[in-house]
């Protein structure tokens, strides 16, 4: 029973730590322009097609590389590639409608995440694309509980990345741009930040760091697909919302909080309902998290208090 | 065009009569026109669902100005809860009383229920910001989709992903709507008779809304869309507004969702998916925001288009390529997904707006210019 | 004189800023009564508890004999409170004849049946929001603007929109944040004709104002408010010549 738990525990970090990493996209560019960017979930999706199509790519072409060689050459093309495709939806597609009312830069969020779904389905079909099998499989033991080697380096670059933020963001002179314009746009502004370049930045930044988790999604659950961005994206929204949306330390504690929740939930879920409920209702653990946040603490886990202003 | 004809007085009865022949005909000059006419009229009548599905929305997106990605749950509700009492899958377990009610009780069954799953989203929801509000209600439709899916067991309610099958035809006024009809010499079949049914459902629901935009209540919702706490300080009650848009618009969808359950004869959590909430959504934003004519317009050209693109674009690609390359589904989804961001940044009032819309964003334009 | 609105020692406090601190005041019918204060002292805040868009944390709050202590908007909207706003907020793509039809609806029935049925009570009524909507902006000067969209009106015109809109809602006490901020002399000349108009109409007025002129001219008394306490209240010339208000709005005691 111990080490079934603490196995739930080890999923529920791994796929926490990369909830996590993609919260941080949807927190960053919700801090600074009070946008949830739908198509964040599109992005990792990309990530994720990208590396393994790159992959195969090679694997056709004969290249004899160790496995995580080949998954490296694979990120360094992913990765430029969303950075791409965030900078340029940000520029199409919000940038117009900075002053529009709320509801524009929203609709037009849901239809370029239809877009990238649909030009991914077009490009890479409609089926499972499974993911290359090129990393070691071996399993360790942590404690009863099973763990491998691509688990681990999942959790440690999920954090080496988390700390790469926290680092820029506190630290260098973007980071204080950034900070500054998310207190307040105007005045960050008339104190000489480029708002767009700081606004731009965001987006390729949150991008880079979702092509990334694409990347750890596909590896874990050895398949993409055109649709998982739209779940994926959803779950870590819901993480971001958890933690306290615009709050950096919120997107990793909500993320971690909201795998843990979500795995000790799906194993547990059959015992608790006495039958009832069965794990294929796993997915339904983010939305109730997600209300019931909304609903009885909006600003979040980390989030301070905002009065309302009339 | 000069459209000064229309607004005297004869000029709307005339137009309304031409219209009204025009309904009237239509699924004759399309049986009688094209070889596979058929399969055009169940299009139109598809057509006509979504009509009403895009007038719902439109109440609680075009007039109150909340989003909601999770409508088509409403829809769901509709159609399963015809679904379920009309047809042998629970027929052995419910009380007999229960199956196969008057159609017109039914359709009310189904418009409560639905409207009542509106109250119930609305109600978490009333606080939240229009942002959070999307997301919250595209995560209920998913929850909705998710229990049709898996209430199979451990009683087997929705029959899961297989759905329910041999849902009955609509009985009504001793017509049996699945059974083809010999009247004034032509055969009725059951893409006519339910062509007629939908339309007389869909009249009625833009004779509602066109009522509702006019009067206190409509005014309420877009006094609330426009700014809510001037709209509270105003005096309107917004909890009990917000709410009353919610229950309407799902009504509209519980009503179309169970003449689509009757329609097709079947029902599976496939059809409520959320590409058909942003469908949906899509059909209000294209056609105009608020604007019934443009909701409507929105709504033929969003439902309709696929079935131009399979009839034109397969045999187009299989002349040009010899094979299918372009899903026409994919295709669709592709062209509006853009339509939603090129209509957003340029044409945000819509293909048909209102006319004061319009003149509202010409202005605007004006004010860049100068 | 009897007190129509009456506050007790009302608190208000965002996170560490004790925005309203200990505020009494009680105004009565028919008066205009003004509230005065430095930038930041809390005025709107007081505003914004009075018509309950702000809950306040203790204190009491009776107009017309009613509780509306941490009442909602409609309630207090219901009991005859209505109000302005400092940065304008009329429904911007509305015309001005149905923003002030907006007013009208605490004022009004018709619900969802009623609409779609248009029965002859229905009617009457919509008929009868039409007329006064109507007499209202001929009543405040822009009657002939009544098809404009409220945000193609001038600034001053929409101020007036603003008034008709809240007077629509049939109010006892009309709270008015700041109606001349931002016009030219003439047209504040008009706005105060306006505002003496509505008092000799029946309508008690709370005035929020910066024009320490048009207040001395206009207001029966004047309350002055500093870091959300009030520091005087009286008739104008005993306000004006009071020492602590010289001294919060200049910042030195006078000599």
């Amino acid at each position: 029973m111990v080490d079934i738990f603490i196995q739930q525990l080890l999923n529920g970090l791994i796929v926490g730590s990369i909830y996590a990493l993609i919260a941080l996209g949807y927190t960053m560019v919700y801090g600074i322009m009070q946008l949830i960017n739908f198509a964040h979930g599109e992005i990792v999706m990309i990530g994720a097609m990208v590396t393994i199509t790159c992959i195969n790519v090679l694997l056709d072409a004969g290249v004899q590389l160790p496995g995580p060689l080949l998954l490296l050459a694979g990120l360094a093309m992913a990765i430029p590639v969303s950075m791409l495709l965030g900078f340029t939806i940000e520029r199409v597609a919000y940038r117009p409608l900075r002053r529009a009312p709320r509801l524009a830069p929203l609709i037009t969020a849901i239809g370029v995440s239809i877009v990238l779904q649909q030009a991914a389905m077009l490009i890479w079909g409609r089926n499972y694309r499974p993911f290359p099998s090129i990393l070691p499989t071996e399993v360790h033991d942590f404690f009863g509980a099973a763990i491998t080697d691509l688990q681990i380096a999942i959790i440690i670059l999920a954090f080496v990345l988390m700390g790469g933020l926290f680092f820029l963001i506190e630290k260098t002179r973007l980071g204080r741009a950034m900070r500054a314009t998310s207190q307040n746009p105007d005045v960050a502004g008339l104190m000489g930040v480029n708002i767009n370049t700081v606004i731009s930045m965001t987006f390729v930044i949150g991008s880079a760091l979702g092509a990334v988790a694409g990347v750890m999604v596909a590896a874990n659950y050895d398949q993409a697909h055109a649709y998982m961005g739209f779940m994926i994206g959803l779950k870590a929204f819901t993480a971001a919302v958890l933690g306290g949306i615009g709050n950096l330390w919120g997107a990793v504690i909500g993320g971690i909080l909201l795998g843990i929740i979500e795995s000790l939930g799906a194993g547990y879920l059959g015992d608790l309902t006495g039958g009832f409920l069965g794990s294929h209702y796993k997915d339904i653990f983010a939305f109730v998290v997600l209300i019931a946040v909304l609903i009885f603490r909006p600003s979040g886990l980390m989030g301070e208090r905002v009065a309302e202003r009339a | 065009m000069n459209f000064a004809f229309m607004k005297t007085r004869h000029g709307k009865a005339i137009t309304y009569a031409v219209l009204a022949v025009i309904l009237a005909l239509l699924p004759w000059m399309l049986t009688g026109g094209f070889e596979n006419g058929k399969s055009w009229v169940r299009a139109v009548d598809f057509a006509l669902l979504y009509i009403m599905l895009a007038l719902g929305l439109n109440i609680v997106v075009g007039y109150a100005g909340l989003l909601d990605l999770g409508y088509i749950a409403f829809y769901a509700v509709g159609a399963y809860v015809y679904a379920l009492l009309n047809s042998p899958h629970l027929a052995a377990i419910l009380p007999a009383w229960l199956i196969g009610p008057n159609f017109i009780v039914m359709l009310v069954v189904a418009a409560v229920f639905a409207g009542m799953f509106g109250v119930m989203l609305g109600t978490p929801v009333l606080k939240l910001r229009g942002d959070y509000l999307a997301i919250v209600t595209l995560g209920f439709g998913e929850i909705i989709r998710i229990f049709l899916n898996n209430l199979d067991r451990p009683v087997n309610i929705t029959n899961g992903p297989q759905g329910i099958n041999n849902i009955d035809k609509v009985h009504f006024l001793d017509i049996d709507f699945g059974r083809p009809m010999e009247w004034l010499g032509l055969t009725f079949d059951m893409v006519h008779l339910y062509y007629y049914l939908i339309l007389a459902f869909c009249i009625f629901i833009i004779f509602v809304t066109l009522r509702l935009q006019h009067s206190r209540i409509g005014r309420a919702w877009v006094a609330l869309r426009e700014d809510e706490i001037a709209a509270n300080a105003m005096g309107i009650n917004i909890r009990n507004v917000k709410l009353l848009a919610f229950a309407m618009g799902a009504s509209f969808g519980g009503v179309s969702g169970a003449l689509f359950a009757s329609f097709q004869g079947f029902v599976s959590p496939e059809s409520f998916v959320l590409m058909e909430s942003i469908m949906v959504l899509c059909m209000v934003v294209l056609g105009g925001m608020g604007h019934i004519p443009g909701v409507i317009l929105g709504a033929i050209i969003v439902s309709i288009t696929p079935e131009i693109l399979r009839d034109v674009i397969n045999p187009l690609q299989e002349g040009i390529f010899g094979r299918r390359v372009v899903d026409p589904e994919n295709l669709r989804m592709l062209i509006f997904g853009l339509a939603m961001i090129i209509i957003m940044l340029l044409r945000p009032e819509g293909l048909w707006p209102s006319k004061r819309r319009a003149r509202e964003f010409h202005e605007h334009d004006e004010e860049a210019q100068a | 004189m009897s007190a129509l609105l009456e506050i007790r020692g009302i608190h208000k406090r965002f996170g560490g800023l004790h925005a309203l601190n200990d505020v009494s005041l009680s105004i009565n019918a028919g008066e205009i009564y003004g509230l005065i204060g430095p930038n930041g002292a809390g005025k709107t805040t007081l505003f914004n508890v009075l018509t309950g868009l702000y809950q306040p944390d203790e204190g009491a709050f009776t107009f017309n004999g009613k509780d509306l202590f941490r009442k909602k908007p409609y309630v207090v909207v219901e009991s005859g409170i209505a109000r302005t706003f400092q940065n304008i907020r009329l429904f911007a793509n509305m015309t001005a004849l149905e923003n002030v039809m907006v007013g009208q609806h605490v004022r009004t029935r018709t619900g969802v049946i009623g609409a779609v049925l248009r029965h002859p009570k229905a009617r009457a009524e919509e008929a009868g929001i039409k007329v006064r909507a109507q007499e209202l902006l001929d009543y405040v000067g822009i009657g002939r603007r009544h098809d404009e969209l409220a945000r193609n009106l001038s600034y001053g015109d929409q101020r007036r929109l603003e008034i008709a809109r809240a007077l629509a809602t049939k109010p006892t006490l009309l709270a008015l944040d700041e109606p001349a901020a931002g016009m030219n002399p003439s047209e504040t000349e008009g706005l105060k004709k306006l505002m003496e108009k509505v008092r000799a109409d029946g309508v008690t007025i709370l005035l929020i104002e910066h024009d320490v002129k048009l207040m001395m001219g206009l207001c029966d008394r004047i309350a002055v408010l500093d870091y959300g306490k009030k520091i005087a209240e009286g008739v104008p010339e005993a306000v004006k010549n009071d020492p602590r208000v010289i001294e919060a709005y200049l910042g030195v005691a006078p000599q």
